[in-house]
């Protein structure tokens, strides 16, 4: 186990985002440990022991299906950098990652 | 590099199929779902991704979706949970998509279509629940994404809840992947949880097909094609495509695996062009939701309630109607039709398969030229029933009855209001016809010697001139009887 500048590089990538070299050495340590620790579970015998899907005891949290209202044109464009005929405008999507 | 025979060669073909409920509101906000308006008037910040929301699951996108998957012979699963997708494309303002990864809602079903060459079972391997995206508009340069200059983003639709369908690659035909589509599309409709329009966008088919030569293990490369708007264009799309990648395999070039548009007007696909990189959408689950648990009583109700399907009416169909395959599959397609027809059957109550005949070859020709369909129809069905009704007992002809029709068409009027309105009826009056048969044997004595002489296929010449002399009013079976009776020998 163990993480390498290379996959910093890459999970930071998938997240969008820019690390300098200080915090890439700070987060290689950081992912390091974490997958340190999921390495330490994944040696237990885990057979039979069902997987948490969540942390809450809570099953079934649901609504029924009724309308609320939704917010106005203006009010949902309000934190918008750039907004165009009602609609919210981003820059040329780049189809590249 | 070794060619093969085309006959050697063969089909693979697995559908993914995106279907939006209609629910009242969104999958996880109380936004109204609803097609088209206004730009971002249908959000709030749950749907717009503002930080500190958080989403809440819409209990009847969990029933409509299970009833999908119950209706594909679904094992329906007792915990579901959802989960994140990671991605970053501006129509969806959180930067990543609820839908089911590990745990959907329902797995390893199946559906038997009844094609041309026999009944094809068809693997479903998962019915799972999502959020549907926003829609973007790209300005500038084509219009395309990929040379535009920027784009503007609608977010009406964001937060949809849209259940998607995966196929086994079981079919390896197009005219299969049609049917199939055209069978999902009329089970969805019976279950009544969307509109199922694909030019709407509510019912959405994307393919994945190879071609191989036979006995090879290995699937041929994967060709996904996409922006099929119609059954009709599923059918077209995938023809165009088999028969592009068996020329290729022919003509011994290697395919390659690649994204590919349908061109409706050209009929043709092309490929997307997009740069291929593996995509890492990290998925995992959603802290915000709990998982769904799925009682078995809950999961049995809902089976107890499923409305028919069209399997099962057209099982039902031939059963009480007798009614040939072919009839049946027409009036079965849709929902609206096939209440329709039931309800002109029940009003008439004799042989449904008059009814049929008028719905399939006139009623239809009329909606065609109008460019409707049944539910804007002026006529009701027991106004058909009626108009059948009157051809029954003689009070009109077959011809005089389409021309009926056709005024009811425009109208709604009732079939004997047209009837009495243009003067259509038949003269059935024996007294009056009566006078005019002793007429025409009058004038016509060696035809009616004839019939006397047992020469009976002269009766016909006979009725004629009576249909004339009535200016064709005259009821044709009671003046052959009359005319029988005073030429019997």
């Amino acid at each position: 186990m163990g993480i390498d500048r290379a996959a910093v590089d890459h999970v930071a990538r998938l997240a969008r985002l820019a690390l300098d070299d200080d915090e890439r050495d700070r987060m290689r340590a950081e992912l390091d440990d974490i997958l340190g620790h999921a390495g330490r579970i994944q040696a237990l015998d885990l057979d039979g022991v069902e997987p948490t899907l969540h942390p809450l005891p809570l099953v079934n949290a649901s609504r029924p299906d009724e309308i609320t209202p939704s917010l106005s044109q203006s009010d949902a464009l309000r934190s918008a950098p750039e907004a165009e005929d009602g609609r919210f405008r981003v820059p040329r999507i780049i189809e590249d990652a | 590099m070794s060619v093969a025979p085309p006959h050697t060669l063969e089909t693979t073909i697995g559908l993914e199929i995106h279907v939006e409920l209609a629910t009242a509101s969104k999958m996880f906000c109380g936004c109204k779902v609803a097609f088209g308006g206004e730009p971002n008037t249908r959000t709030c910040p749950v749907c717009l991704g503002l930080p500190g929301s958080l989403p809440v699951v819409n209990e009847r996108a969990i029933e409509y979706t299970t009833r999908i998957g119950v209706a594909f012979n679904c094992s329906i699963a007792k915990r579901s949970l959802f989960a994140r997708k990671n991605y970053f494309y501006p129509d969806m303002p959180k930067n990543y998509q609820i839908t089911q990864y590990e745990l959907p809602l329902a797995t390893q079903g199946h559906l038997t279509l009844d094609g041309e060459s026999g009944a094809v079972s068809v693997g479903v391997t998962r019915v799972h629940l999502e959020e549907d995206t926003g829609g973007s508009l790209h300005v500038g340069g084509s219009g395309r994404i990929a040379d535009s200059e920027y784009s503007l983003e609608d977010y009406n639709r964001a937060g949809t809840p849209l259940v998607e369908i995966v196929t086994e690659p079981d079919l390896h035909t197009a005219e299969q992947a049609r049917l199939f589509v055209a069978e999902l599309r009329a089970i969805v409709e019976a279950l009544g949880v969307s509109d199922v329009r694909m030019e709407e966008g509510s019912l959405r088919v994307d393919a994945n097909i190879s071609v191989r030569r036979a006995g090879e293990v290995e699937h041929g490369a994967k060709v996904e094609v996409k922006n099929m708007n119609s059954i009709r264009s599923v059918g077209r799309a995938l023809e165009h495509e088999e028969e592009r990648q068996r020329k290729a395999l022919e003509a011994g070039e290697t395919l390659v695996q690649e994204t590919r548009h349908f061109d409706e007007k050209t009929g043709t696909t092309s490929s997307l062009r997009t740069k291929e990189y593996a995509f890492d959408y990290r998925y995992f689950p959603e802290p915000d939701l709990v998982p769904f648990e799925a009682a078995d009583e809950w999961v049995e109700a809902l089976r107890a309630s499923q409305p028919e399907l069209p399997a099962e009416r057209r099982v039902r169909w031939k059963q009480t109607y007798g009614l040939p395959p072919g009839d049946v599959a027409v009036l079965a397609s849709s929902k609206a039709t096939a209440a329709w027809f039931e309800a002109a059957a029940l009003a008439y109550g004799g042989d449904a398969k008059k009814i049929v005949n008028w719905i399939i070859a006139d009623l239809f020709g009329l909606l065609n030229e109008a460019g409707i369909d049944l539910t804007e129809c002026k006529i009701a069905p027991a106004q058909l029933a009626g108009l059948v009704g009157l051809v029954d007992d003689g009070a009109i002809s077959g011809k005089q009855a389409k021309e009926v029709l056709g005024h009811m068409f425009k109208t709604g009027d009732d079939a004997a209001e047209v009837v009495q309105d243009k003067g259509l009826e038949q003269e059935s009056d024996t007294a009056v016809l009566d006078a005019v048969v002793e007429e025409v044997i009058a004038e016509n004595p060696e035809a009616a010697d004839k019939v006397r002489a047992g020469q009976l296929n002269t009766i016909g010449f006979l009725v004629g001139r009576v249909m004339r002399k009535t200016g064709g009013s005259a009821n044709p079976k009671l003046v052959t009887e009359l005319l029988r009776t005073k030429l019997a020998g």
